[in-house]
């Protein structure tokens, strides 16, 4: 660097130098000690209009925001459902063909219909929103806005009068009915549409309406839903509604714990609608609109999304009672006080794992994920397996919590595959054989620090129907010996190869050796290493793995169409019932027939009866029972390699309080509490500037250029003759 | 010149219809209207009706190039092609596929952060390396010229990942000097500007200290400078007044042609700095199958790239009066 450049930054440093506080500190010097808390997000949220947002990355932000008529009990596991904007968890009526009431025990065959009665707590209301603003003759302000009212108008913020009313139970119609709204595309629409009475033909019907507005020359005018009424869901009065549903769907209060059913005021919607605000960015899917605890004050996901407490929020209390060691762990310390504790919350754009990592151990994180690479930095495993914080963290009063996750990676046989799949004998060992072979333990060891445990079948721990012990270990793969499951010898699997026809790796009938085909998307380095391993695991049986590696529009098109023959897939649980893994495996979802989920294409008559009965039942002795049963058929089967459950493992500060790791419940930001004058502290203590990096540049640049100008002005002075000399 | 402009302009037609029907030949060889609508809707729980439905919102339901079942000049104006590309030359850029987000409004937004780094980056890396060169140049053939060529190609063999990496971890994690990163809005964006255009220097200063030593060795053998020296003008007095100003055309060809590439951002850099500028919007939107946003962003770099190109001819006439453009 030049003497040039340096003098460039130099006045940046000493500008750094008259700073109060850390040099390093990202965020504004007022903000030092406000009761904010700090995390990140690595990809930009798509949808925040809850009909449309789906995925983990919009939901951290959603769920503070909506609030849906139930949510999940915070502390208790297995995880229960509460109420949040219901009074109560709504129980379904039953009724049958002729309308009349049936008891709750009633077969299934004789339920026409569910009914579910929604009361809501009287008194919520709306965050502050322009859409709410009134004129003083009661006329919303900010409807039918010209082009001339939006000239100065950029954000939201930009409509300077704000208002609020009365959450109603026909915003939560109005949002159900949304569901089907021909230009929202919402991802539930398919699913509810099955069950919601005459969702189906009401979105049919929108769309006609749609197709007809867009001859009109009116494509983007705004439709009034209430205009169009729906048939399964209603009005009964201002705080309370009515969903009927076909059949029966016990699954159905899980939905009502998920934005998609959170309210939506009607002048939301139309104000939103507006063409000037549209061409403006200015969008329900920008800024949302919610009655939540938080709302979104900064919405530049290309940088930060900032939430800010909701002033008009009813209000609720932190929970009283939760799992044995909770009270042990501080979780109940703040039983009953009012929530949420956090003023405000700033997420910032961290596209890369080292700077948040590194941001992190500097305390301007207060919580993070571990990364691969950080892992040893962070955690080590003692002798008896038992994981526990390494000493550096430790010294920073860091506290770690660890659940597995309710979702599941497997390896999937297609099982169209002439090989692989079918129901012969030969090939149901074959699949055996290789489940055997293919060390998930080993897998979990060396690709995921130990973040996670094998599986036994498709049903993840903390989900009903997960069995612990003995009686759950896969008995085809495994066996229980010295209290723990023993992976069978690759004796046992080279055995069934032999049954199997394919002794040694080749085909007894033809003497071909048996080469197999994984369909995947791999790309880089880490995937190779993965992939060579899994060479090495089928090399056991001395079989020739091939990889076919593809991109991954290709990869989901050989699954849809049934081209691939083994291949890795994974699910993430929408709730805790094991009805959302079971029907993975279900006849009727099998992706090449029905555009399902059953990605194996795997059909079983007999898992398939148990399936329908099981769906719908409520939890107990007599649904754990079927669920065995069914579990012991994909088992004895193995359309699926079971591979893993992974194991989360999650950092925070020791100014961090009610954290306790909840997979299925995303609303868990009002909980927690931060001690800010801690944070700023242990910040201050541990970001002091180091100085004599700046004072060895100055001071090596100023030598290099004294010494190149004495040496200039040298051999300037110099005489022709050793200038000649140098030059040849 | 001015018949030169205009000539120049109109050659930039055919060459963006060009860029333009490749992009979106490439872009469909790959991704289907299908794919991007299952990319959008969500893995989990897509119906083929969903699909439809999100392709006929979007006007993804027509053929790619040619409307065969189309009449007359709606056998071209009735396709993707035409809806979602021609449009472009009026600088129409549509919504994004994956968020609805005017795609006009999100580069505007987007390109100041990414000129608040380029610009400095552009700028000092230029005045560092051109006076590094000429020091070296001054000094050739010696022990000092040597170390400078060595220093070089040791900083050419390194990634920039590694400077990146390495930058953060001296300057902002051990010496806690700066901060990692992040980005602020208005004057407040300095501190955070600090590590990236040192980054940015730094990593340049190899491939571009050796480049501009090596165009000065080349004009420092030329006739006129032994004319100089014989005169007894100093050697500096004749690097910087003669050699720099005759070095112009070869460092204009390497300079100006970038100039408004620097509205596009650095992908690698912005990521790691967390700077929301339009390096890794074009990334993004390849990884998110967002057709509307990667031929907004190719015809963005191609219409700028022809910008600097004739940008850089200008600039000829400016250093080299015997140029004249015609």
């Amino acid at each position: 660097m030049s003497a040039r450049a340096l003098l460039a930054v130099l006045p940046c440093f000493l500008a750094l130098g008259a700073c109060d506080g850390p040099w390093n500190d990202p965020y504004p010097a007022t903000d030092r000690t406000a009761n904010t808390l700090y995390s990140a997000f690595s990809e930009r949220p798509k949808h925040l209009d809850p009909v449309q947002s789906y995925s983990s990355n919009e939901i951290t932000f959603t769920a503070q925001i909506y609030a849906p008529p139930l949510q999940y009990h915070y502390l208790k596991r297995p995880f229960e459902l509460m109420p949040q904007s219901a009074i109560e968890v709504p129980t379904p009526r039953y009724l049958d063909t002729a309308g009349r009431t049936l008891p709750a025990d009633a077969p299934e065959a004789a339920i026409a219909v569910s009914v579910y009665e929604i009361r809501l707590k009287p008194g919520m209301r709306y965050q502050p929103h322009p859409a709410f603003a009134r004129r003083p003759d009661g006329t919303l302000r900010y409807m039918n806005l010209t082009r001339a009212d939006l000239a100065g108008v950029f954000e939201l913020s930009d409509l300077s009068e704000v208002g609020t009313r009365e959450v109603r139970a026909e915003d939560f119609v109005y949002q159900i009915k949304r569901l089907a709204h021909p230009r929202l595309h919402s991802p539930i629409f398919g699913l509810m549409a099955d069950y919601i009475v005459g969702l189906k033909a009401y979105g049919a019907a929108l769309q006609a309406f749609d197709v007809e507005l867009a001859k009109q020359g009116r494509k983007e005018a705004w439709i009034d839903l209430r205009e169009h009424s729906l048939q399964g869901v209603e009005v009964v009065d201002d705080l309370t509604f009515r969903v009927t549903l076909q059949g029966r769907y016990p699954q159905f209060v899980y939905w009502l714990a998920m934005p998609f059913f959170a309210p939506i005021p009607h002048e939301v919607d139309r104000f939103y609608a507006q063409p000037g605000l549209i061409e403006k960015n200015i969008t329900l899917d920008w800024y949302p609109v919610g009655s939540g605890p938080y709302m979104l004050s900064v919405n530049d996901p290309n940088r930060q999304m900032v939430l800010e407490r909701n002033p008009n929020f009813y209000g609720e209390t932190y929970p009283e009672v939760g799992e044995a060691v909770d009270r042990a762990d501080g979780l109940l310390e703040d039983a009953g006080k009012p929530i949420p504790f956090i003023d405000r919350a700033v997420y910032s754009l961290e596209k890369e794992q080292i700077p948040y990592w590194n941001k992190f151990l500097q305390g301007w994180y207060d919580a993070s994920g571990i990364s691969s690479d950080a892992f040893d930095q962070a955690v080590q495993v003692g002798g008896g397996g038992q994981v526990m914080l390494t000493q550096e963290m430790r010294d920073k009063g860091i506290d770690l919590k660890t659940a597995v996750a309710p979702s599941t990676f497997y390896m999937g046989f297609n099982m169209l595959d002439p090989v692989v799949g079918g129901e012969s004998e030969r090939s149901r060992k074959l699949r055996r054989a290789i489940s055997i072979a293919v060390d998930y333990e080993e897998f979990v060891t060396i690709f995921t620090n130990g973040r996670g445990i094998a599986a036994h079948g498709p049903i993840p721990p903390g989900i009903f129907g997960y069995r612990d012990g003995p009686s759950g270990i896969n008995p085809y793969v495994y066996d229980w010996a010295n209290g723990q499951p023993r992976r069978k010898s690759i004796d046992e699997a080279r055995r069934l190869m032999e049954e199997a026809g394919y002794r040694n790796g080749n085909d007894d009938e033809t003497g071909v050796p048996l080469v197999l085909y994984l369909d995947a998307t791999a790309r880089g380095p880490d995937d190779k290493a993965r992939l060579d391993w899994l060479r090495k695991q089928f090399a056991k049986l001395d079989v020739n793995l091939v990889v076919r590696a593809t991109d991954y529009n290709r990869f989901q098109e050989k699954v849809r169409k049934g081209n691939a023959q083994i291949f890795y897939w994974g699910w993430n649980a929408d709730y805790p019932d094991p009805e959302n893994f079971l029907f993975l495996l279900h006849g009727a979802q099998g992706k090449v027939q029905f555009h399902g989920e059953n990605a194996a294409n795997w059909v079983n008559t007999e898992f398939d009866r148990l399936f329908e009965r099981m769906k719908n039942m409520d939890n107990g002795p007599e649904r754990q029972q079927i669920i065995d049963q069914m579990v012991e058929i994909a088992r004895r089967d193995a359309p699926w390699l079971w591979g893993l459950h992974p194991k989360e493992y999650g950092l925070a500060h020791t100014w961090v309080h009610n954290r306790k790791p909840n997979q299925i419940a995303n609303n868990l930001l009002k909980y927690q509490r931060i001690d800010p004058q801690l944070r700023a502290q242990l910040r201050q203590r541990w970001n002091p500037p180091v100085l004599w990096p700046i004072a060895a540049l100055v001071g090596g640049v100023a030598a290099f250029a004294a010494l190149t100008v004495l040496t200039y002005r040298r051999r300037e002075r110099s005489t022709g003759r050793g200038t000649v000399a140098a030059e040849a | 010149m001015l018949r030169y402009l205009v000539r120049r302009v109109l050659y930039a037609f055919p060459i963006l219809i060009g860029v333009n029907i490749i992009t979106f030949a490439l872009f469909f060889v790959v991704n289907t209207p299908d794919d991007m609508a299952r990319m959008q809707l969500g893995v989990k729980r897509v119906t083929p009706e969903a699909i439809e439905n999100w392709k006929r919102d979007r006007e993804y339901d027509r053929p790619l190039l040619w409307n065969a079942d189309a009449e007359g000049i709606g056998r071209i104006r009735d396709t993707i092609f035409w809806n979602h590309s021609i449009r472009l030359f009026s600088f129409d850029f549509g919504r994004a596929e994956s968020d609805g987000r005017e795609i006009g409004h999100e580069i505007l937004a987007r390109m100041g952060p990414s000129f608040a780094i380029a610009l400095p980056v552009f700028l000092v890396g230029l005045a560092t390396y051109v006076s590094f060169a000429l020091v070296m140049a001054l000094f050739r053939a010696t022990t000092l010229d040597l170390f400078g060529v060595v220093l070089c190609v040791v900083a050419m063999a390194i990634s920039s990942m590694f400077y990146i990496i390495g930058g953060q971890f001296l300057v902002s994690k051990l010496w806690n000097l700066v901060p990692i990163s992040g980005y602020a809005s208005g004057l407040g964006a300095w501190r955070f500007m600090i590590l990236p255009v040192l980054v940015g220097l730094v990593s340049n200063f190899g491939e571009a200290g050796r480049w501009y030593r090596t165009i000065f060795l080349e004009e420092i053998q030329k006739e006129y400078v032994r004319t100089a020296r014989a005169k007894g003008l100093s050697e500096w007095r004749i690097l910087v007044h003669h050699v720099l100003r005759n070095a112009l055309i070869p460092i204009l060809t390497g300079v100006v042609a970038v100039i408004p590439l620097l509205f596009l951002g650095s992908l690698v850099m912005e990521s790691f700095f967390g700077i929301p500028g339009l390096g890794s919007y074009t990334i993004d939107a390849i990884g998110a199958q967002d057709f509307t946003v990667v031929r907004s962003m190719v015809f963005l770099g191609s219409l700028l790239y022809i910008v600097g190109l004739i940008l850089t001819d200008l600039s000829y006439t400016l250093v080299d009066p015997r140029i004249r453009l015609q």
